[in-house]
């Protein structure tokens, strides 16, 4: 990591447990408040994270690919020679523990202590805003939740990347066809979302 | 205009890194260690949350913008910069128009269903919102059905527009000097009207 954002996590981590005394209530829902920092402070040093992982691992940032490489071993699991006879796993992405999965791994860990630094972990099933319009059954949400995730996969694997491989590492990278993939998330996104909350 | 297709060649996308010698030990250290920094930046910017997600695709809640339209800014500058010096491979992934298209289509509406994607789906659990683990589960499966319907993709929808490692400034015919500080001025002008006019940061 950068001197600079290890400085800042450091302080961070000092600030923001001084700062909950401040706090009216110690119960305040996360999820009503927004962004902890700056939300262009944040994108700043994932920027400058980019230019770490490129440098020390000439990787770019992304996410989709641990998702595939893991279900890949699970695929070998089951069924080894099929699994390995598939397109995808045959000449992209072979099923294995890399980089990438580590990444998102790691994601977990760090998003933890962030959110346990600022006092917003949620620890619950049901956000309240998908509660409020879709009620109380966790497995409806459950269910919504797993249809998305296999929609997104299947898209990003189509697309060759999610928000986080096209639309942070392609965008900045300025490839056409990561624009055209960030464009393309946030149209479906936005139509999707405003059929499920405004119809 | 358009650079060399291609279209038609197996693509590896795993080469060794070109940088430090490749020891597999450490670099899965690095992963962990970069994807913690990944996972405390993606909370902290309020991208682990539900309501924060799901306000971007309604439009009311601009935070998702800021924060990748200043990951780009910084990161194209930083980039492009230690690329001209030599220090740094790209890594950009094929443009196929028609893949481009379909696949962030599909993912947007999963996006919409799930909320959280898939670096915000392992930052949503860390924050402890056990519902993202049914989109883990979700994205391993459409990986698999991916995977099954590959070789039939790769046949057909990955050959509509195929334009191999297209970037914006050949596109356009511009030289990357130029192009990048243009881009650069581009996103700061969005920025600043997304926070004067639209959604204001406290």
């Amino acid at each position: 990591m950068s001197t600079r954002s290890v400085l800042l996590q450091a302080a961070g981590m000092i600030v923001l447990p001084a700062t909950r005394v401040w706090a009216q209530s110690d119960a305040i829902d996360p999820g009503t408040t927004g962004p902890a920092w700056s939300p262009y402070v944040v994108g700043g040093l994932i920027g400058v994270l980019s230019m770490v992982t490129f440098y020390f691992s000439d990787k770019p940032l992304g996410a989709s690919t641990a998702y595939a490489r893991v279900a890949g071993l699970l695929g070998q699991l089951v069924a080894r020679r099929h699994t390995d006879a598939l397109h995808f796993y045959a000449e992209k992405k072979a099923p294995k523990i890399g980089w990438e999965v580590m990444l998102v791994v790691g994601i977990v860990a760090g998003a933890f202590l962030g959110a346990w630094t600022g006092g917003e972990i949620t620890a619950r099933w049901l956000p309240p805003m998908w509660a409020e319009r879709f009620g109380q059954s966790l497995s409806l949400r459950l269910g919504v939740a797993f249809l998305g995730g296999a929609l997104m996969a299947f898209g990003a694997r189509m697309a060759g990347g999610c928000t986080s491989g096209h639309g942070i590492s392609g965008a900045l990278q300025l490839s056409v066809g990561s624009w055209i993939a960030l464009i393309g998330f946030f149209v479906g996104g936005m139509a999707a979302a405003m059929l499920m909350f405004y119809t | 205009m358009d650079q060399q297709s291609n279209a038609g060649k197996p693509t590896n996308q795993d080469p060794a890194p070109a940088g430090p010698p490749e020891n597999r030990a450490s670099q899965l250290l690095l992963g962990l260690i970069f994807g913690m920094a990944f996972g405390f930046l993606l909370q902290k910017g309020g991208v682990a949350k539900y309501e924060v997600l799901i306000g971007m695709l309604l439009l009311r809640d601009f935070t998702v913008m800021k924060v990748i339209l200043s990951a780009v800014l910084v990161g194209m500058i930083g980039i492009y910069a230690m690329h001209a010096a030599g220090l740094v491979k790209l890594h950009i992934k094929p443009t196929r128009y028609g893949a481009n298209t379909l696949g962030g289509l599909l993912f947007g509406i999963g996006f919409a269903l799930a909320a959280y994607c898939p670096g915000t789906s392992a930052a949503a659990l860390g924050q402890g919102n056990y519902d993202a683990v049914a989109v883990v589960l979700g994205m391993m499966a459409g990986s698999y059905l991916f995977a099954e319907a590959s070789g039939w993709i790769a046949r057909t929808i990955n050959r509509w527009g195929d334009r191999g490692e297209l970037t914006l400034d050949r596109w356009l015919g511009m030289s990357r000097a130029v192009f990048v500080p243009l881009m650069a001025l581009v996103v700061v002008l969005v920025l600043v009207v997304v926070h004067f006019a639209i959604d204001a940061t406290p």
